[in-house]
């Protein structure tokens, strides 16, 4: 079985609407909407995580969802691969539209969209197998298995995780044996090797130290364009830093959503202005 | 990619193949889940199954019924006339299982206390492999040396009439639960938070009044569950009471005199017996007795678990 | 007395030496004791059966087939249906005890009465007297499904006789606590991140399970049937009707036949023996044999448990 990455996926779905502004002011995204939430709620049993949530990500972009503990960002996040099926007493209303299927319509091939829609994790969680192994799993998980086909793949996946050059010539050893900036980016080397069409990143660089920060960081601008990027972050400066649109959220609410720089210079709400001049949060 | 984000697919595809292969091991997997609650009901239904004759077949009526258990003082089912009388089956179970309650829950709870509260490490690292060895003994070997040594040794001592009594097969089995006792309460002591002997310790309390006040009391449903653990064990367990309790059928409340028990009556005449005969299914009835005595302390075993962990967890 | 009227408090001055606890002394010394005891009688259990025993198990013993009323000879076929028998429980009971702990442990919703039921099955399973499993092998499998089987191929009495796979699945059924509760541990010690991980890849649970949960799990596995082997080849109130035999002239070749067995050899020379003296040798090797037998299983059993915790902890 091949993946085909030759042909353009067709889009559906329409533009997100735009505020009524004066042309000058407002930027019109260039981009086809890769991944949208319409009006999605979602329930831990009577808490109500999500409120009618609203959010269009255009595709090849990185978009940053911020906000303090609490305010649903990660459950936001979760939900766009519908990770969140896991955890028992979930109850959600609403769409989310990914490359223009509802993926929580019924009939849903849940297993196909977690591998278009891939995630990396606030700590890094390689499987306890040798570097190879671990970029390999999903491609033999979809049946890939001769180690033939799989060589170039996990070689293309490392050096796009900008990995390649640290790792070459010691494949086979444990995956446990990196560094915690090198098993983040081996995380990301193999949510890569699946060739998702969008990554959901959870804070993936809490849990670093700041040079390996700087490094996610860099990788992130790199992969954006040939894919969609959703990071949840708490570091605002690093929101600052890497997203073109950021969506700031607040109990379960999504309060503003817009360009990046006009979020953290002008933003429309006050509060976001709070949050990001640091009166909350 | 070539592939939907919805189903169904073309049946020859790939994925469609994978999703019918997921169902059927989901299926596969919670028939084995199944067949924990398959075979539990299967016991219940077949050992009640043949004891059902003695409350519902007046043909059985006749031999062997519900009121005739308590009618008679003996249990002599093999006979001219059988005689199917409950009540020295019954004293000699509650003998042997009071011997050894008395024997093993003393013992243990004090050496899990010792284990938990006193020892120092060496010990405990030659207390923990006795016990697990203990554990270990399969009960016909625990039985074998009940019969062979035991027995003639506590003669000696009591100078008893009997070699094969209630006391000596109570010992035996007290031997037997000690293991299962011993590793709840202990882990029911050694749960209970350090802050909680450290206070006590530091008001001035000495090691064994903390054990005493503190830390028996915050593990007592464990230890409670433990010590009701082992009373299932006792009441069920068949091999050293066979072997060691002279299984002679006397009502009495001497400890030196030979017992009969439930579990020991039908091993030993089940072999015997002709199917479908009274016999047969006033066996199969002791044995739903046994089921359901073991049940309900089980049942209350699972409960004191669960206090204690409710305990734990707001405490 | 001061001159308030107080009376006054006894002197500040620590007191000279220890003041001797007697109470606490009594109650460590009473508990340290009954530990003793314990410890004691392992010892003497173990020790009786070694010194009395160890003469007797050669490999001549081992390896033969006892003679003149089990007086001399040895008892291999004993010990040939000892293995038979757990090896056909461990083959019934593994696929079912692994595969009811991976449906609990990554399929089953947890609050649903289907998934409690089956938790309250285990937990009950366990308390069930020995004994009771022994008339349940009686009644179900021989009465029930072998008399239904002889009567759907036309047989006289083939099936619906005590055989070597009814008292291997009665084993099984004794066992399957165990065997679920060990592999559910083991599965829990892998970390849930792994499993999210794995499924965030688009991998389907069981590929999860299969490639990821299963491997390393395994040593879990393998104690859970290691115990229940132990327990299998120890327990004999279960196969006393279903199936053990004392003196077969021919060993056991197909499910049907009957068998010889270490724990029932040992029951039956120790208590219809006609010549107790002269059987003694031969009754204490066999008990020696089984002890030795269990003790290496247990014990084998221990340590992958031990390894098992260290990587739990290692975690963190």
């Amino acid at each position: 079985m091949t993946l085909d990455t030759s042909q353009p996926l067709p889009v559906h779905g329409p533009r997100p609407k735009l505020p009524d502004r004066e042309a000058s002011d407002v930027p019109v995204p260039p981009a086809p909407t890769r991944l949208a939430a319409r009006e999605f709620n979602l329930y831990y049993g009577t808490h109500h995580a999500l409120k009618s949530v609203s959010l269009g990500i255009p595709s090849g972009s990185v978009t940053a969802i911020i906000g303090p503990s609490g305010c649903g960002k990660s459950t936001l996040l979760r939900s766009f691969n519908r990770m969140n099926d896991l955890i028992p007493g979930v109850r959600l209303m609403g769409q989310m539209v990914v490359s223009g299927h509802d993926v929580y319509a019924p009939g849903t091939d849940v297993v196909e969209l977690r591998r278009r829609v891939g995630m990396v994790f606030q700590r890094p969680n390689p499987f306890p197998k040798s570097i190879f192994e671990n970029v390999a799993f999903g491609l033999r998980m979809l049946g890939v298995n001769s180690r033939a086909e799989l060589s170039p793949r996990v070689e293309q996946s490392l050096r796009r995780a900008a990995l390649w050059d640290e790792v070459r010539d010691r494949l086979d050893r444990s995956a446990l044996q990196l560094s915690g900036g090198q098993q983040q980016r081996l995380c990301i080397a193999r949510c890569l090797a699946v060739e998702p069409e969008i990554i959901l990143m959870d804070e993936p660089a809490s849990a670093l130290d700041p040079t390996a920060t700087v490094r996610i960081e860099e990788l992130i601008l790199e992969l954006k364009g040939r894919y969609t990027i959703v990071v949840v972050t708490h570091n605002m400066q690093q929101a600052a830093r890497i997203s073109d649109r950021t969506a700031f959220m607040l109990q379960g609410e999504l309060v503003e959503h817009d360009d990046t720089r006009r979020v953290f210079t002008s933003p429309r709400e006050k509060l976001t202005e709070d949050y990001i001049t640091g009166r909350f949060g | 990619m070539s592939r939907s984000l919805t189903a169904p697919d073309s049946p020859t595809s790939v994925r469609a193949r994978q999703r019918v292969r997921e169902l059927f091991i989901e299926w596969a997997l919670r028939a084995c889940a199944f067949s924990a609650v398959a075979g539990l009901v299967l016991i219940v239904v077949f050992v009640f199954k043949e004891a059902w004759p003695i409350l519902s077949d007046p043909e059985i009526q006749k031999e062997a019924s519900l009121a005739g258990f308590f009618a008679t003082p003996l249990w002599q089912p093999v006979g001219e006339v059988p005689k199917y009388g409950l009540v020295p089956l019954l004293t000699g179970t509650v003998k042997v299982v009071l011997i050894a309650m008395l024997f093993a829950v003393p013992l243990s709870v004090l050496a899990a206390v010792y284990s938990s509260e006193f020892a120092p490490p060496r010990v405990r690292e030659v207390l923990k492999p006795a016990i697990e060895m203990l554990a270990g003994i399969p009960s016909v070997v625990m039985g074998f040396f009940a019969l062979m040594v035991l027995a003639s040794w506590l003669q000696s001592v009591t100078h008893s009439p009997m070699r094969l009594n209630a006391l000596t097969a109570g010992i035996a089995l007290g031997l037997g639960i000690i293991p299962t006792i011993f590793t709840v309460a202990e882990d029911a002591l050694r749960a209970v938070p350090k802050s909680f002997r450290e206070a006590s310790l530091g008001l001035g309390a000495s090691a064994w009044q903390t054990a005493w006040h503190v830390s028996l009391p915050a593990a007592s449903a464990g230890v409670g569950a433990g010590v009701l653990l082992g009373l299932g064990r006792a009441v069920g367990e068949t091999m050293i009471v066979l072997m060691a309790s002279g299984n002679a059928a006397i009502t009495s409340a001497d400890p030196f005199d030979s017992v009969r028990t439930l579990s020991a009556s039908i091993a030993a005449e089940l072999a015997e017996v002709v199917v479908g005969s009274a016999h047969y299914s006033t066996l199969f009835f002791l044995g739903a007795l046994l089921f359901t005595v073991t049940f309900l302390i089980n049942v209350a075993a699972g409960a004191f678990v669960e206090r204690l962990r409710k305990r734990l967890a707001g405490a | 007395m001061s001159a308030v009227g107080l009376p006054a408090l006894p002197s500040a001055a620590m007191p000279r030496g220890r003041r001797l606890d007697w109470s606490g002394a009594g109650f460590t010394l009473l508990s340290g004791l009954a530990a003793a005891l314990i410890v004691l009688m392992v010892v003497v259990i173990l020790g009786d059966v070694l010194l009395n025993g160890w003469a007797t198990v050669t490999w001549e013993f081992l390896a033969g087939a006892p003679r003149e009323g089990m007086t001399k000879g040895g008892i291999f076929p004993a010990i040939y249906g000892t293995l038979l028998l757990v090896v056909l429980m461990v083959v019934a009971l593994v696929p079912f005890g692994v595969g009811a702990a991976v449906w609990l442990h990554l399929y089953a919703r947890q609050d649903s009465w289907f998934t409690k039921s089956v938790r309250f099955a285990v937990h009950n399973l366990a308390g069930v007297p020995s004994i009771v499993f022994g008339l349940f092998g009686l009644g179900f499998f021989i009465q029930f499904i072998g008399r239904e089987m002889d009567r759907a191929m036309g047989l006289d009495v083939v099936w619906g006789q005590p055989a070597l796979m009814w008292a291997s699945l009665t084993l099984a059924l004794l066992n399957l606590p165990v065997v679920i509760v060990t592999t559910e541990e083991s599965l829990r010690t892998v970390a849930r991140d792994q499993r999210e991980a794995s499924l965030a890849l688009g991998a389907t649970r069981w590929q999860t399970v299969r490639h990821l949960l299963l491997p390393q799990a395994l040593p879990g596995i393998l104690t859970g049937a290691i115990l229940a082997v132990a327990r299998g080849a120890g327990e004999v109130a279960p196969i006393l009707f279903t199936g053990a035999a004392y003196f077969l002239p021919f060993l056991p070749k197909a499910p049907t036949d009957q068998f010889m067995e270490l724990g029932y050899h040992v029951f039956v020379l120790a208590t219809q023996s006609p010549d107790v003296d002269a059987t003694r040798p031969l009754l204490y090797g066999t008990v020696l044999v089984l002890l030795a037998l269990t003790f290496l299983l247990n014990l084998t059993a221990i340590l992958l448990r031990s390894r098992l915790r260290a990587r739990l902890l290692g975690r963190g």
